[in-house]
């Protein structure tokens, strides 16, 4: 292991350049620590999102050397290439600064794609049981684990092409609340997630699957919802 | 008809016409690979299909399969890698199904009609 690793992290908004860093390395260190170092102690103009630096939060994606990735689970030994780092926003959202992307067209997708919860029950009413081993409930188990991080939404190429497409983090939710018994609002639902930037719209790349840090596979939700609404379009649901 | 119904209707119409190509390809492989042993000529060809219903109807299913399925294949790469217009790609699509529709069945029938001559 060399003292040092060069790394090149973009500065600017949709234009700019990249611009290059020498940071010491250290034992077990991530991209994330790489990015807190160039802005503590290098440069504090770098601007950079991330909150709870241990995989529950999904605000640190980055992509890395070319791929999205979570950096404050990524290690530096499994993503450098020569000694060397690249590190630049997410692909398919606007950047506000060097690596801090706006998001909101990513979660106005989620309910765009109905991934709000339509309770069916008041508070007079007894709770559902929903038992584990329950097959909708293990369905929706596949896909519930979901932080948010929007690495699907940047690796997934049919997003580039269609920028109205609702993409995998937003279909993959919507599968999990069409597997909720207590949900009564998988009409709107599933008119919602079948229009031509809807799930039909995707090609089953798998790229979202090759991408997610949770090892959770959005194509299977969206394979899951395309079977969905051929049901509810043959029995004139939708 | 909602945009909704219309994409989950060409989805189901792709899948079972993907499902009947599957089919129809392995089938239309495994022929020509066993017809050829015998070797393979004009006259061999026109001995074993003209005349054949069986053969006829086969590949009027094919052919109809991808009358179906590509045009709505077309309609995707249209949509996504163009700017075209919703109105032109379905005149696109419609027009493209018509010709895999006369060409496929002008060969087929012509092949079905078609007699060894001298």
């Amino acid at each position: 292991m060399s003292n040092s690793i060069k790394v090149s992290v973009w500065r600017g908004r949709e234009t700019g350049e990249f611009q290059s860093f020498d940071v010491p390395r250290q034992p077990s260190q991530t991209v994330l620590d790489i990015v807190t170092f160039i802005q503590r102690n290098i440069d504090p103009t770098l601007s950079y999102r991330f909150a709870c630096r241990v995989g529950m939060c999904g605000s640190c994606a980055m992509t890395v050397n070319g791929k999205p990735r979570w950096t404050c689970r990524t290690h530096v030994d499994k993503v450098v290439e020569d000694g060397e780092i690249k590190i630049s926003p997410l692909r398919n959202l606007k950047v506000v600064k060097d690596l801090t992307c706006d998001m909101t067209e990513f979660f106005d997708k989620m309910n765009k794609a109905e991934g709000k919860f339509h309770p069916t029950k008041t508070r007079n009413d007894d709770f559902d049981v929903v038992l584990p081993d329950d097959p909708t409930r293990q369905l929706a188990a596949q896909g519930i684990e979901c932080i948010g991080c929007a690495v699907c939404y940047s690796a997934c190429d049919v997003v580039e092409w269609n920028k109205d497409y609702l993409g995998p983090a937003a279909l993959n939710r919507a599968w999990t609340l069409v597997n909720d018994v207590r949900d009564g609002g998988n009409k709107e639902r599933l008119t919602a997630i079948s229009g031509d930037s809807g799930c039909h719209a995707c090609h089953s790349q798998q790229g979202c699957v090759k991408h997610c840090p949770k090892n959770l596979s959005p194509t299977r939700s969206i394979i899951g919802l395309k079977r969905a609404t051929m049901k509810a379009a043959l029995k004139g649901e939708i | 008809m909602s945009n909704a119904r219309v994409e989950t209707k060409l989805w189901v119409w792709q899948r079972l016409s993907a499902a009947v190509l599957a089919v129809c390809v392995i089938i239309h492989l495994v022929v020509i690979v066993y017809a050829v042993q015998d070797g393979l000529s004009a006259a061999e060809i026109i001995s074993r299909v003209s005349g054949n219903f069986l053969w006829l109807a086969f590949y009027s299913v094919f052919v109809i399969a991808i009358a179906v399925h590509a045009p709505i294949g077309i309609r995707t790469i249209l949509k996504e890698m163009t700017s075209v217009g919703p109105g032109a790609t379905h005149m696109i699509m419609a027009t493209f199904s018509l010709i895999i529709l006369a060409m496929g069945f002008r060969a087929v029938i012509g092949l079905f009609n078609a007699s060894i001559i001298g």
